[in-house]
């Protein structure tokens, strides 16, 4: 268990906290567009300022994301993307940088089949992402009354579990999530896929995250659709952490630099 | 097929064992809630029975009948064979029963946009011929590659007033259509009711399409005992998803001495592309369920191969994988070839055209026959009719026919030229 680091994810909530400002969830699809380019991107972008890592395993049906999210899993299934394969890029960035948060994101099927293989089943899988640096889960198509099978084997093995709110959710699922989540609550900021055109602005979305924030006192994340750095200014008082993905993912197909450059901007507005 | 470890058992939610389950965004999770709680309310609604019961009757054509069929049965070495005429009924399969129900479940939820998946394209023509009759909005999800392959279909669906989206993703046929519904699904969730076409996705799915096929079976079973005095020794049945085969079935699952018997399709054959997901699926999640799934090692999923677009799926519905797992049903395997021979031997024997899905089921009688012996009583789901499948079937069967049709041609036209000397 060598560089097991526990509450990384809480850790960085709390500098972020005493900054300050909010922290920057980065997604980036894994082995997008193959494995050397997307450790490149991967790297760059930890280095200009994602204070926490969002991983993507590839699927080959990702019906929760919109179409750059998309692209980004079919590139780079077509360049051999496999979970193994993105737990390596995980181990690398781990490497590279011991206290940066890493969340895997992931939809159920690549990771309960990874538990079928595991001679230890999914306890065993779960320890073996700790020891590679994982620090959490966010499983999108495991709602809280499907999530025990993956859910209890990872708070076991030291992961956490990442609760996704949706605008939807009525009080009581609301209730179930944040109990059952750790690290963080991801409150998602429409109704749609990742990548949706985004008001962030609107009051429905303003009274969506202050319900939330009478549930938990778990750090709250908000993401989907947030692109530009006006909608992370306007975000980042009401909340810990803005998550930017189909925009990353966009602009890692120029290279490190051109991404670097964007997330830097980002950061630059988490300060609200 | 690996053994699931304990600790990965999911929750029971649906009835299929360890099969089943809503494996389905947050988002989508009220919805898939409201229809779960509403849909045994509506079923047992004297008022939505009623109605549901008027429009199969005035509008589909139900009762559907059931055939004798005793030139085909002497074509392949005997039984007595019956056939369920779900191809008699409007539009032309048994996808209309289902698309009935689920449309006057989203008029009693005051949903106002109907959306709905289509790979050959019976389930999108049944969807907007009912939106169609109740003045509903309507779009179809289609493959890239079904579009450009169901030309025929595609007209009819527009005529009827619906929109089809092409989708480009993926493999761009009936998965990545599904995929595309569902998101169109997750961002008009308020007003949008997702007419799935088969006995698969998130609970309630499986068991609601169930319950709205479940009319062929009821209408069958009483009709075997009226013609042929007794219920059959075994009833056959294609599986794509699995609708027409759980609506047949599940009239007759608690006769014991009533064999069920679904028939898969194995495309090319099983060493190269098929759909044969019993035969070589694996437990996994997708679209919303927990069932046997065509994937590699890592999770994700295969495009699966039949010359019948309908049965190109990849997965199953999850009732099918606990019944077969529970041995109260067993799953054969047809090749493209031998599907072919059947369709072509009950159009001669019977004059009935079959589909092409149809046609898996058709073609396991003879091995059947010859299993259960030549008095055994064979009660057929004939799903589905086969003109939309005219256009592969020629190319692939009747070569002679596109060639006689290209000296007409050649012929007409030259007369044409001839009279234009004059």
């Amino acid at each position: 268990m060598s560089g097991s680091h526990p509450g990384r994810i809480a850790a960085r909530f709390a500098d972020c906290r005493a900054q300050g400002r909010a922290a920057l969830v980065g997604y980036l699809t894994g082995f997008d567009p193959d494995h050397e380019r997307s450790l490149a991107n991967l790297l760059a972008a930890c280095e200009a300022g994602v204070d926490v890592l969002e991983l993507g395993v590839p699927f080959s049906d990702p019906t929760a994301d919109g179409p750059e999210i998309q692209a980004a899993m079919v590139r780079a299934l077509a360049a051999g993307a496999s979970l193994e394969g993105v737990l390596g890029l995980a181990s690398r960035v781990r490497e590279r940088f011991a206290e940066l948060p890493i969340v895997l994101f992931s939809y159920a099927n690549p990771l309960l089949r990874a538990c079928d293989r595991d001679p230890a089943g999914a306890r065993g899988f779960c320890a073996r992402l700790r020891e590679l640096g994982v620090d959490g889960l966010l499983v999108v198509d495991l709602p809280p009354e499907q999530a025990s099978i993956l859910r209890a084997p990872a708070i076991a093995a030291g992961l956490d579990w990442i609760g996704l709110c949706a605008p939807t959710s009525p009080p009581a699922r609301l209730n179930k999530i944040v109990n059952d989540a750790s690290g963080f609550v991801y409150a998602v900021s429409l109704t749609g896929v990742t990548g949706s055109a985004l008001d962030a602005d609107s009051e429905a979305l303003r009274a969506q995250l202050e319900d939330l924030r009478g549930r938990t006192q778990l750090p709250i994340a908000v993401g989907f659709g947030v692109r530009e750095p006006a909608q992370v200014q306007a975000l980042a008082p009401q909340v810990d952490a803005v998550v930017v993905g189909s925009a990353l993912v966009q602009a890692g197909r120029d290279g490190p630099s051109s991404l670097a450059s964007r997330v830097a901007d980002l950061r630059a507005a988490t300060t609200g | 097929m690996p053994v699931q470890p304990p600790d990965t058992s999911p929750p029971a939610l649906g009835d299929f064992g360890q099969f089943g389950g809503r494996y389905v965004a947050e988002t989508l999770m009220p919805a898939v809630e409201q229809l779960a709680r509403e849909w045994p309310i509506a079923w047992a609604d004297e008022a939505f029975q009623a109605e549901y019961s008027r429009i199969l009757s005035e509008y589909v054509g139900r009762p559907s009948p059931l055939t004798p069929a005793p030139r085909l049965a002497a074509a392949i070495g005997g039984g007595q064979i019956w056939l369920k005429r779900e191809d008699l009924n409007h539009t032309g399969a048994h996808k209309i029963n289902n698309c009935v129900g689920q449309v006057l479940l989203a008029r009693r939820l005051g949903k106002t946009r109907i959306i709905a998946e289509t790979g050959a394209g019976q389930h999108g023509v049944a969807t907007a011929t009912v939106c169609a009759y109740f003045g509903l909005p309507c779009v179809v999800y289609m493959g890239a590659e079904d579009v450009a392959r169901q030309a025929l279909n595609v007209f009819r669906m527009r005529l009827l007033g619906a929109e089809v989206r092409p989708v480009e993703a993926g493999s761009a046929t009936l998965k990545d259509a599904i995929n595309e519904a569902l998101r169109d699904w997750v961002a008009n969730v308020a007003d949008t009711h997702y007419v799935i076409g088969s006995v698969m996705g998130p609970d309630p799915y499986p068991s609601m399409v169930r319950d709205l096929q479940r009319v062929i079976g009821d209408e069958a079973r009483a009709q075997c005992l009226d013609r042929m005095g007794s219920l059959p020794d075994a009833v056959v049945a294609c599986v794509g998803g699995g609708s027409n085969a759980i609506g047949i079935f599940a009239a007759f699952l608690d006769d014991p001495g009533v064999q069920l018997i679904g028939v898969e399709a194995a495309g090319e054959g099983l060493e190269g592309r098929h759909a044969a997901t019993m035969s070589r699926g694996e437990v996994g999640v997708y679209h919303g369920m927990r069932s046997l799934v065509l994937q590699n090692d890592d999770g994700q999923l295969q495009e699966a191969h039949s010359i019948s677009a309908g049965l190109d799926y990849p997965g199953i519905g999850p009732e099918h994988a606990h019944l077969r797992e529970r041995g109260r049903a067993r799953y054969l395997a047809i090749d493209d070839e031998q599907a072919l021979a059947a369709l072509s031997l009950l159009s001669r024997t019977e004059g009935i055209i079959p589909a092409l899905e149809t046609a898996h089921a058709l073609a396991a009688l003879e091995p059947l026959v010859a299993e259960l012996g030549p008095q055994a009583k064979l009660l057929v789901n004939l799903s589905g009719r086969g003109d939309k499948d005219m256009h592969t079937v020629m190319g692939r069967l009747d070569a002679e026919s596109l060639a006689l049709v290209e000296r007409a041609r050649a012929h007409s036209s030259q007369a044409q030229a001839g009279q234009g000397g004059q």
